[in-house]
């Protein structure tokens, strides 16, 4: 009987699971079922049959070109990631093994800058930017980002480093490991799931910051947020190659999510449970 | 071997020398048919410019339009030519954000450009900014359901005459709305509509002393009429919709009239697109006989910023553009229906033009009825039709236009959006100095 109970019991759990997945990808799913209508099906209401004519595919593809910004994407993506690692470890690494009097008041004070809406300093960052020749730049906009996205790193790496037990540091220290063999040999290795995560999520954030990658950008250092905003039109009709171009966006982020969902997972629920 | 070697060593070293020559300058505009086929069109400026490149870089409207305040302001640099709107052009001009356009060349012929246009984009006589397409509003109408309805739509309606048109055109359930109109708040959408439609009224934004005008009776005349109206006519969830949505409405016969945009009328009587391209008439804004019409007066134009190291080249593309030799080229290639409506006088006695497109006298009369200065039966300290050009417009205008938008859908009464129209407006011009 018990066993009933809980076999219906995950049967709706299941069930209540696929629901609120359904939902929350939805939106992306109809953005793609979208992309394969015509303007005049797309504003014509609900619809999830499309005609599944490529029309708006090729119309975006010979109107901006996709490749540009793309590569754009690519590189704005993976060089704040690793320009954040660079910085985070360390600074998440002193954080967690030997902590001073302000460290949480620091961790917060970080987090804050979080809360601040972006817009609040375009013209500071604007004029920096232009005075530094950054505007329009790749490196400019990949620092950005890695500024950015610095507090949420150095946070998750933080609380992954505080559940590696310091003895083992210790042990190392005692065997005669230098601070940097310390970080290298003992506490990277320990801490790769955490850094996986930590990598894929800031990635994910960096490809879709979608305020500064289209306010300090012009021609050369576009991603493809800015190849999104281009379709929106005043004056005619546009859902259909909006949707065309989110799609063709969002796709590549989608598959590496998809690969990579395991470590994400892990790494977002690492020491969840103790 | 060594011959060959030189050439190739030459040829290289004339190819990066023209490379170091050409001058590349970076285009900021929006997403509309328009833009997009002029950015196919530029082999043509290419090959008479061998020594300019164009870079272009296209955004969505607002987002455009905060990208190239932001770089003008801080002369930043980003931009060579940027599509900027009659809204914005008075007022950077009188910042100096803009560049004079006197290099346009000696055939660019200034005075065959619509005085009424030319006026939007002129500041003390100097024009700041050339337009690449001018609109006005007028009604779009379904000339077998207006037959249908026993009534002939006149030339020049009133106000009274929609009221009756829509009234007998409405047939819901065979989902027909006798007029569609714009709802979806902001100052570029219900309240171009509005405020264009407030003048017929003899209503105005603010009195020669700024003081808001929103507890007057032409205001509470002007939103009573217009919310009835779509409330017995307009079609479902009517405050969600802006040009697109009624556009595709229309295509799909599912309106009896509209009034909108000029530049509508070459989708709605398409026949790739339209389901009823061959049933539109069109008739000029109505008016309620105080001497002005509901329609507006917009150009989206080309301008050249302050800030730029290029202006030469910006002014050989900009003239370009807007030339006559330009709307030849479009008509060349794509015929005389896509050519940019609504900047030359000379387009409109175009036989051709006339006979691909027969909304052109409708359209130029629409413009040429539109006094961006006297916009209104009653004097005003403004320039704009369908807007205030002032800085705080943008903000306030969408704001009054979320509480007219609520008065449609029903949230709040049409008293109270007034109101708190007031209030808001006063707040705003009392905090911009303008009311001490």
């Amino acid at each position: 009987m018990a066993r009933a109970v809980s076999t219906q019991h995950k049967t709706i759990a299941t069930a209540a699971a696929w629901i609120v997945a359904l939902l929350v990808f939805f939106p992306i799913l109809y953005t793609v079922i979208t992309s394969f209508k015509s303007e005049q099906e797309a504003i014509q209401g609900f619809n999830l049959l499309p005609s599944g004519t490529m029309e708006s595919y090729s119309q975006v593809e010979a109107q901006n070109g996709y490749f540009k910004f793309f590569l754009n994407s690519v590189f704005l993506a993976v060089g704040s990631t690793i320009l954040a690692l660079l910085v985070a470890i360390p600074a998440a690494w002193s954080m967690a093994f030997s902590p001073g009097k302000w460290t949480k008041d620091i961790l917060m004070w970080m987090l804050s800058t979080k809360m601040m809406p972006a817009v609040a300093v375009l013209f500071p960052i604007y004029l920096i930017f232009r005075d530094t020749g950054l505007l329009d730049s790749r490196i400019g906009l990949m620092i950005m980002l890695m500024l950015i996205n610095l507090p949420i790193v150095v946070w998750m790496l933080y609380t992954y480093f505080r559940e590696i037990p310091g003895e083992i540091l210790e042990a190392a220290r005692m065997d005669g490991a230098s601070l940097w063999k310390e970080i290298v040999y003992v506490l990277t290795p320990m801490a790769v799931p955490g850094i996986a995560s930590t990598m894929l999520l800031n990635i994910i954030l960096a490809w879709n910051e979608a305020f500064w990658t289209i306010r300090l950008t012009t021609t050369e250092a576009a991603p493809l947020t800015a190849f999104i905003s281009s379709f929106s039109s005043p004056q005619g009709l546009f859902w259909a190659k909006l949707s065309a171009a989110s799609t063709l966006a969002i796709a590549p982020i989608l598959i590496m999510g998809w690969f990579s969902q395991k470590q994400l997972v892990r790494g977002l629920t690492f020491g969840a449970v103790k | 071997m060594k011959l060959c070697t030189l050439t190739l060593g030459l040829l290289s070293a004339s190819i990066l020398a023209f490379a170091a020559h050409a001058e590349s300058i970076t285009i900021a505009t929006v997403n509309n048919g328009d833009m997009v086929r002029m950015q196919k069109l530029t082999d043509d400026f290419t090959a008479k410019n061998p020594d300019i490149q164009l870079q272009w870089v296209t955004l969505e409207e607002n987002v455009l339009r905060e990208r190239v305040t932001t770089d003008i302001a801080t002369k930043g640099g980003q931009y060579d030519v940027m599509t900027i709107g009659t809204y914005e052009v008075p007022i950077w001009a009188k910042q100096s954000w803009l560049l004079p356009l006197d290099k346009l060349g000696d055939d660019y012929d200034v005075k065959d450009i619509i005085p009424a246009i030319a006026g939007g984009l002129s500041v003390d006589g100097t024009l700041y900014a050339a337009p690449f397409y001018g609109e006005s509003s007028f009604v779009m109408y379904r000339k077998d359901l207006m037959e249908k309805a026993g009534l002939t739509m006149p030339d020049a309606p009133t106000w009274d005459f929609i009221k009756q048109a829509a009234d007998k055109m409405t047939d819901r359930a065979n989902g027909v709305n006798g007029v569609c109109l714009r709802g979806k708040a902001g100052w570029g959408e219900n309240m171009a509509f509005l405020t264009a439609m407030s003048n017929s009224f003899g209503a105005r934004w603010f009195d020669e002393n700024w003081k808001p005008q929103f507890d007057q009776p032409e205001w509470k005349n002007t939103l009573q009429f217009y919310v009835d109206l779509m409330k017995a006519n307009g079609p479902e969830g009517a405050s969600s919709n802006g040009f697109n949505e009624n556009l595709a409405l229309f295509q799909q016969g599912k309106c009896g009239m509209w009034i909108d945009a000029t530049v509508a009328a070459s989708f709605v009587s398409d026949p790739k697109n339209s389901t009823v391209a061959d049933k539109v008439g069109y008739a000029l804004a109505p008016d309620n006989g105080l001497g002005k019409r509901g329609n507006w007066l917009w150009a989206w134009s080309l301008a050249i910023p302050a800030g730029t190291q290029k202006a030469d080249s910006a002014q050989k593309f900009v003239s370009w553009a807007t030339s006559k030799a330009y709307a030849e080229l479009v008509a060349s290639k794509e015929g005389w229906a896509n050519v940019p409506p609504g900047t030359r006088s000379s387009l409109y006695a175009n036989p051709e033009y006339q006979k691909a497109a027969p909304f052109a006298k409708m359209t130029l009369d629409s413009i040429n009825a539109a006094d961006p200065t006297h916009p209104t039966v009653k004097p005003v300290p403004y320039v704009g039709v369908q807007f205030v050009a002032i800085p705080e417009f943008q903000g306030l205008g969408t704001t009054v236009g979320q509480l007219f938008s609520a008065a449609l859908a029903g949230q709040t009464s049409v008293d109270d959006a007034l109101k708190q129209a007031q209030d808001a407006a006063t707040a705003t011009m009392t905090e911009g100095g303008y009311i001490q």
